[in-house]
């Protein structure tokens, strides 16, 4: 019983802590893409990286203070949406899907390579940039805080403070957005384009817009991630999270302004859960090493996000919030 | 891709360790702390035993002639520092173990220094610009590799064609084929040909499970590409995840044909066992053409992909039609896996890693068109390896998601594609 109350407990740890913020912004810009817009981006894990290393490079390797490697993180997600919007936006739905995908991979390949090294350090990565960061805290960064049967430590309080603000205020102004008449604009550029257009309405830069806003939100999880883990790894920025965030946004239910906080928050704690109570049930031999080992564990997390997400698309698009006749999109 | 080719690696770090106190040592005795050693050893083979390792001194007299131990290591101390030439015989090199250079090297030992030699051998597996010319050799090596991509890709493309899905699951049927085969292979000691074999039935087997047991259902419920396509994903990631639980995270090679030596061509080299793939490959698509060209049921298939309304008015069988599909593009799928992990070794994700180059293959040829997918994917293995000559090898897979990205700026509906098709 006391297994099953701290598993709880390191589980609800991760629904609050900066993992699920992290999660919860890549999946509230994957919101304005997907949910709002009918836009497949399938690398918003290349937009959260370059926030990341747009801090890490910025702070650790040229030396800039803490704010403009924010600004620079920001810009570069803008260019990279930029980028791939131009050619793709014009297209199919499922053109933009194979480009986002292959950047992400993409540029996940070319930080991590020997080449690179220089400047993003190679596959060792960047550390030591969130000195600025962690010393705007207003309380003591050195000490830990119990919280809820879980200690904390002060800079990892102070980055799921800071992200959790973060998420609220993205929230608002994608509340404030989809009530206005751009919100409008966009939503029916999901459920028809032509129809949209045949009003004189410029759909690909209504598109582009989306696809900036979303990845500018992606960039801020990034760099929520790279400040609560004092790193910076190319290998961090795997594309199965971007999937992660896309299983978080349909399990909250998508075009729904809180559907993606919800869904990451619930994300992490069941993860988590899974993740704690498996290592216990095989640390106890309840399940036979030989069946599943400790080390499998952490691939577990992956197939059940998997099955996870084909279920839902299958048997609730609309998630726990969300309205079915939104989310019955079509390619084509 | 990595480069198998190992070398001759030297204990650097012992060496450096070993000084300070060599060092504390020279004033009494400054002659034997010199010393010239190396280790001989390949990627494939491992430490190379009972090669003939030859010091002489810059004036060329011989030091010492020794032999390399079942390590791979030899050492030979010199009688003080200066310039000493190290020989082996290549000779006494195992079968399959080649120089890749010169087979002597002349180095500069300096006062009390244990100092490494490098001489570079490879097993000949894999091996970029091993021929004499640079681009023809990486050129055939993208050709081999262009035509893996196609074997995979077709199936992919075909399955767009007739059913509209954007199949991001595809590269896994790739690693099951591989990892069948592995596994009947290593495990079952059954020879890599007939393993190979029923890798392909079991690849035809989970193309058809895929259609029955999901994309039909699907279809029937009428849910949505983007929906299927995000179903496909969550496939994908599930898969390739339980398959890492299988299999582990580490590469493994088959049991056969490992270590081959590459044969000399002139303008370019090539292991048997490479030319054997691109044989099979090139007889394979060939028939694959034929078949949709002058069969009842390749007809079909390019009816079905054309138009499928008017293609099951005309009496086509549509739904058999597309499990011919998933089972014929599973079969390829799979054997593009078993060549693929014959010159790569088998890995978890090989498939979805070679997923990417199969779009930027079938999005070049034009999405849908059978046809289109071969070209394409050669354009774009020929393209992936001969970056290889401006851009260093580890990016070259970038090189080749960037050419993608630049196709859809220039020519979004491919090269065979029509421009209808793109909405």
């Amino acid at each position: 019983m006391g297994e099953l109350i701290d598993a709880l407990a390191i589980a609800l740890k991760a629904g609050l802590g900066f993992q699920a913020v992290f999660l919860a912004l890549l999946a509230i810009g994957i919101n304005v893409q997907f949910g709002y817009a009918g836009l497949l981006n399938f690398g918003q894990i290349a937009f959260a990286m370059l926030g990341g290393y747009g801090i890490a490079i910025s702070v650790s390797q040229w030396g800039l203070p803490f704010w403009v490697g924010v600004v620079v993180g920001l810009l570069a997600a803008v260019v990279l949406a930029l980028l791939l919007g131009l050619p793709t936006l014009r297209l199919r739905a499922d053109y933009l899907a194979i480009a986002t995908i292959a950047a992400a991979e993409g540029l996940r390949l070319l930080f991590r390579s020997v080449s690179a090294t220089p400047v993003t350090n190679g596959t060792r990565g960047l550390s030591g940039f969130n000195a600025d960061f962690v010393a705007m805290a207003p309380w003591d960064t050195s000490r830990r805080y119990p919280i809820l049967g879980t200690q904390w430590s002060g800079a990892e309080l102070w980055v799921t403070t800071v992200g959790w603000v973060l998420v609220a205020l993205s929230c608002l102004l994608i509340w404030l957005l989809v009530r206005s008449p751009w919100g409008r604009v966009v939503k029916s550029i999901r459920e028809d384009e032509d129809a949209v257009r045949s009003l004189g309405k410029n759909v690909y830069v209504y598109k582009m817009q989306a696809l900036v806003l979303g990845g500018v939100l992606g960039a801020l999880g990034g760099m929520v991630y790279a400040l609560g883990t004092a790193s910076a790894n190319p290998d961090q920025y795997q594309n199965a999270n971007t999937f992660l965030a896309y299983a978080a946004l349909i399990l909250g239910g998508a075009a729904r302004v809180l559907g993606p906080v919800v869904g990451a928050m619930l994300m992490f704690f069941i993860i988590q859960f899974a993740d704690t109570g498996l290592r216990t049930l095989i640390g106890n031999g309840v399940i036979p090493e030989d069946l599943l080992s400790a080390t499998d564990v952490a691939q577990i997390r992956f197939v059940l996000i998997g099955l996870g997400l084909m279920l839902l698309l299958v048997f609730r698009p609309q998630g726990i919030f969300g309205d079915r006749r939104e989310v019955m999109l079509d390619a084509r | 891709m990595l480069l198998r080719l190992l070398l001759l690696t030297v204990l650097g770090g012992l060496a450096l360790t070993l000084a300070p106190a060599a060092a504390s040592a020279q004033t009494e005795e400054p002659a034997a702390t010199e010393q010239v050693s190396g280790t001989l050893r390949t990627n494939v083979i491992g430490p190379v035993e009972g090669v003939e390792v030859v010091v002489t001194t810059a004036d060329g007299d011989e030091v010492d002639t020794v032999e390399t131990d079942e390590n791979g290591q030899w050492a030979v101390p010199v009688p003080g520092p200066g310039q000493y030439t190290v020989t082996i015989d290549a000779e006494d090199l195992p079968e399959g173990v080649v120089l890749t250079g010169e087979n002597t090297r002349t180095v500069t030992v300096d006062a009390g220094r244990n100092q490494g030699v490098i001489i570079a051998l490879s097993d000949g597996s894999r091996e970029a610009g091993g021929g004499t010319v640079r681009w023809i050799q990486l050129f055939v090596e993208g050709l081999r590799f262009g035509l893996l991509i196609a074997m995979a890709a077709v199936g992919l493309s075909l399955i767009f064609g007739t059913t509209g899905l954007t199949n991001f699951a595809h590269g896994e049927l790739v690693t099951i084929g591989a990892m069948a085969a592995w596994f009947i292979n290593v495990d079952g000691g059954v020879p890599l040909i007939p393993a190979a074999l029923i890798a392909m039935v079991i690849g035809a087997g989970v193309g058809a499970l895929n259609e029955l047991a999901i994309w039909r259902p699907l279809r029937r419920r009428g849910t949505g590409l983007v929906a299927a396509l995000v179903i496909s994903i969550g496939l994908s990631l599930l898969l390739r995840y339980l398959y890492q639980i299988i299999f582990g995270g580490g590469s493994e090679a088959y049991a056969d044909y490992r270590g081959q030596r590459a044969v000399d061509y002139g303008p370019f080299t090539m292991t048997n066992a490479d030319l054997a793939s691109i044989v099979i490959a090139l007889v394979v698509l060939v028939l694959v053409a034929v078949m949709l060209q002058r069969t009842k049921i390749g007809k079909a298939m390019r009816a079905v992909a054309d138009n499928r309304d008017l293609a099951a008015s005309s009496g086509i069988n549509v739904n058999r039609v597309i499990l011919v599909v998933w089972m014929m593009g599973g079969a390829l799928a799979a054997l593009g896996g078993v060549l693929l992990g014959l010159s790569d070794e088998v890995q978890w994700d090989m498939g979805f890693r070679l997923l990417l180059l199969m779009f930027a293959g079938v999005t070049l040829g034009g999405l849908g068109t059978a046809y289109g997918a071969l070209v394409g994917s050669i354009v774009v293995g020929v393209f992936v390896q001969m970056s290889t000559l401006v851009i260093p090898n580890d990016v070259k897979y970038v090189g080749g998601l960037l050419l993608l990205i630049v196709i859809l700026i220039v020519r979004p509906q491919g090269i065979l594609g029509s421009r209808v098709r793109v909405g």
